[in-house]
């Protein structure tokens, strides 16, 4: 079977991706049911329906790149490689989150895998990104940092200059724009003038690519070849990734902006995972066996993260003054 | 007619009435209708907790859902402000006002006094303020005092459905920039509110119980957590005189005084971190003012020096509790 692969990735790795894209769908959508349930507290966004742009971009990078995420970030967070079942603890609150139970959801952070947080603030991830970058290009490993931002937070004035001053500095950064044609209740094409973020990007002076998102392998070649780019010094890009969002804004939201039938035909016409499993099979690289053993083992792999997760510690009183400073 | 409304209703309705009574007050913010542009529902959310829901279907394109570009659309509010509009721009979190606060701080507080007198900004910011809503670090703060700090800005944190309606409606007539705190965990609060519009004046705090052992000045949340502090002391003894400051600039400082120096005994509680907040303000201002009537050194009752955890385990334990309330006040009383 490998020796005709028709792919730019070995059978190896493609399984790696779909396992990727499956554990985040599969996180995401036990979130979904636990929250239902009461089980999980405060704000909690899921990013199911929009794996393939993640795991597309991820997959070309090692744990010396960094990313900036969003408040959408568990997909960011399992795609960077990030334990799932110090993440399940982490929404959970628990010691031994990845955060130690002090950031949750919306702050996911792992320094160690160059994943450099998700974050409560809209914009906010883009400067950190500029920084990141230029800590890169003095280190001079060809490492380059990307940050994530979505179609409404893409307004940001944070956003905007970063764009600038990445292009100026002729920073190693990847600006990826995840529309997924909502911010919250309102539309993408109500909040923003201009209709292609290619626009905006030659605007500031850098190149930009739209894919569509919810297509692995455009968004893997699409990447690879900005990524490359960036390395070898030719400085940042901007790529608009088209995708949709399974779940509503948060946990809780009853969705009526939408049209009706609408999330009925994302899940059925418009799913990353659905497709990239066709590619795979029809191609004859992975049998639809072997797709459901994985996806068995992703399960079996989420469940014990919730039951780890369920029986890990409180944080005491003490873990409440802790790391507020280095030193002080 | 009073009624009993929620906390968030008595928003909702302060805007509905002050939007029916002067046709310059306009309202900006995000998903404060919801659905612009989206193939369903308009006013599909009418704000993040759904607290200026409706308001779009009586009033319509004077409420603008914004683009999430708070530099722009705050500042828009301020500018607009300068030229003859009212507007209420809201801002979902307080703690987003680190992406706007040029606007606020150096703009909208500074007009005043910069152009000699000559210029009003009658804007009014509003925003969710407070813990408990395992919100995290970034969408739990009570940062009621960055702004009292500057001059030029006046500051509103009720505790109550009665002084939401009250003082927001103040708000939305007063002729300078107010940042307008709603508790997130009051929301759902009900009490007695008049039908008909009205305002209370800024500068007034109000006495929720009236006590002769000991003084507690706070605001907000706070509010709820002394007086059930007071009722278990009230077993014990002591008589706690709880007073609500409502607004925190201006100040009603004569109020704290005149109680303190029938109590003798003060405790400021605040759930603002605990480095120059309000409650230092206060004990500051009765140490100076009022010094030789204090039986008792001063308490305070804050949260630690640190950010708002997310673990539901640490938050609960960050913020004031009532027992820690009611142990500062056994502090200052030496036990009686
Ligand atoms: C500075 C700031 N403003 C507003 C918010 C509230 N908020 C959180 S997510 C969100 C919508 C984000 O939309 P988009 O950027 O398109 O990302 P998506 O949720 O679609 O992934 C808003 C308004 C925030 N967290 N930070
Ligand atoms: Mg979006």
């Amino acid at each position: 079977m490998a020796a005709n692969n028709p792919f730019p990735l070995s059978r190896d790795a493609l399984l790696g991706c779909y396992r990727r894209m499956r554990t985040i769908r599969e996180f995401e959508d036990r979130l979904h049911i636990d929250f239902g349930r009461g089980d999980i507290p405060g704000f909690v966004h899921l990013y199911a329906g929009e794996e393939a742009a993640a795991v597309g971009i991820m997959s070309h990078l090692g744990d010396g790149d960094r990313i900036a995420s969003t408040h959408r970030g568990h997909g960011h967070c399992i795609a960077k490689g990030v334990d799932v079942g110090a993440m399940m603890k982490e929404i959970y609150g628990r010691k031994g989150g990845s955060c130690e139970g002090k950031g949750g959801s919306m702050h996911i952070a792992d320094l160690s895998k160059g994943m450099m947080g998700a974050n409560g603030i809209l914009g906010a991830g883009a400067p950190l990104v500029c920084g990141a970058a230029l800590a890169a290009k003095f280190r001079g490993k060809g490492e380059i940092a990307i940050c994530f931002v979505g179609d409404g937070a893409s307004n940001q004035g944070t956003f905007l200059e970063s764009l600038n001053l990445a292009a100026i500095w002729n920073l190693p950064a990847l600006f990826v724009v995840e529309n997924n044609g909502y911010a919250e209740s309102t539309s993408r094409d109500y909040a923003t003038a201009v209709n292609s973020y290619v626009d905006r990007a030659s605007g500031f002076g850098l190149p930009g690519v739209v894919v569509d998102g919810t297509d692995f392998f455009a968004v893997h070649e699409a990447a690879g070849e900005i990524i490359r780019r960036a390395r070898e010094g030719g400085g940042p890009s901007l790529l608009e990734c088209k995708m949709v969002r399974f779940h509503g804004h948060f946990e809780g939201d009853a969705q009526t902006y939408r049209a009706n039938g609408e999330l009925e035909d994302l899940r059925a016409n418009h799913d990353c995972l659905k497709k990239l499993a066709a590619q795979l099979t029809s191609a004859g690289v992975a049998s639809a066996a072997e797709l459901a053993d994985i996806d068995r083992q992703v399960l079996a792999l989420i469940e014990q993260a919730v039951v780890d997760a369920k029986a890990a510690p409180l944080p005491s009183a003490a873990d409440l003054l802790t790391d507020v400073y280095v030193k002080y | 007619m009073a009624r009993r409304i929620s906390l968030k209703t008595a928003v909702n309705e302060a805007i509905d009435q002050a939007m029916q009574l002067d046709p310059t007050v306009i309202m900006l913010g995000e998903d404060i209708v919801g659905g612009a542009g989206a193939p369903g529902e308009m006013d599909a959310w009418g704000g993040v907790l759904g607290v200026t829901k409706g308001l779009y279907a009586k009033h319509g394109d004077r409420l603008l859902d914004t683009p999430l570009s708070e530099s722009a659309y705050v500042g828009a509010a301020i500018g607009a402000a300068c030229c003859g509009m009212r507007p209420i721009a809201e801002l979902m979190f307080i703690d987003f006002m680190g992406v706007c606060f040029d606007q606020i701080f150096n703009q909208a507080a500074k007009f005043r006094y910069m152009f000699g007198g000559k210029a009003e900004t009658p804007v009014v910011i509003r925003c969710m303020v407070g813990a408990g809503f395992r919100a995290a670090a970034q969408h739990s703060q009570m940062l009621t005092p960055l702004f009292t700090h500057i001059p030029g800005l006046k500051v509103v944190c009720p505790s109550t459905p009665y002084d939401t309606k009250g003082l927001l409606m103040q708000s939305i007539r007063d002729n300078d920039p107010v940042i307008f705190c709603e508790h997130k965990n009051l929301y759902a609060l009900e009490g007695d509110v008049p039908e008909a519009p009205y305002a209370i004046p800024f500068g007034e705090a109000n006495v929720v119980r009236e006590g002769r052992d000991v003084t507690i000045v706070t605001y907000g949340l706070m509010v709820h957590r002394s007086l059930e502090a007071a009722a278990t002391l009230a077993k014990e003894g002591i008589d706690v005189e709880i007073v609500d400051l409502r607004t925190l600039s201006p100040l009603d400082i004569d109020t704290v005084l005149e109680s303190v120096t029938r109590t003798g005994r003060l405790v400021c509680v605040d759930e603002a971190s605990p480095r120059c907040n309000i409650a230092t303000d206060i004990a500051a201002q009765v140490a100076m003012h009022a010094f030789k009537a204090l039986k008792a050194q001063i308490e305070q009752v804050a949260p630690p020096h640190t950010p708002v955890p997310f673990s539901p385990t640490l938050e609960d334990l960050y913020i004031p509790s009532a027992a820690q309330i009611a142990q500062a006040v056994r502090r200052t009383t030496g036990g009686k």
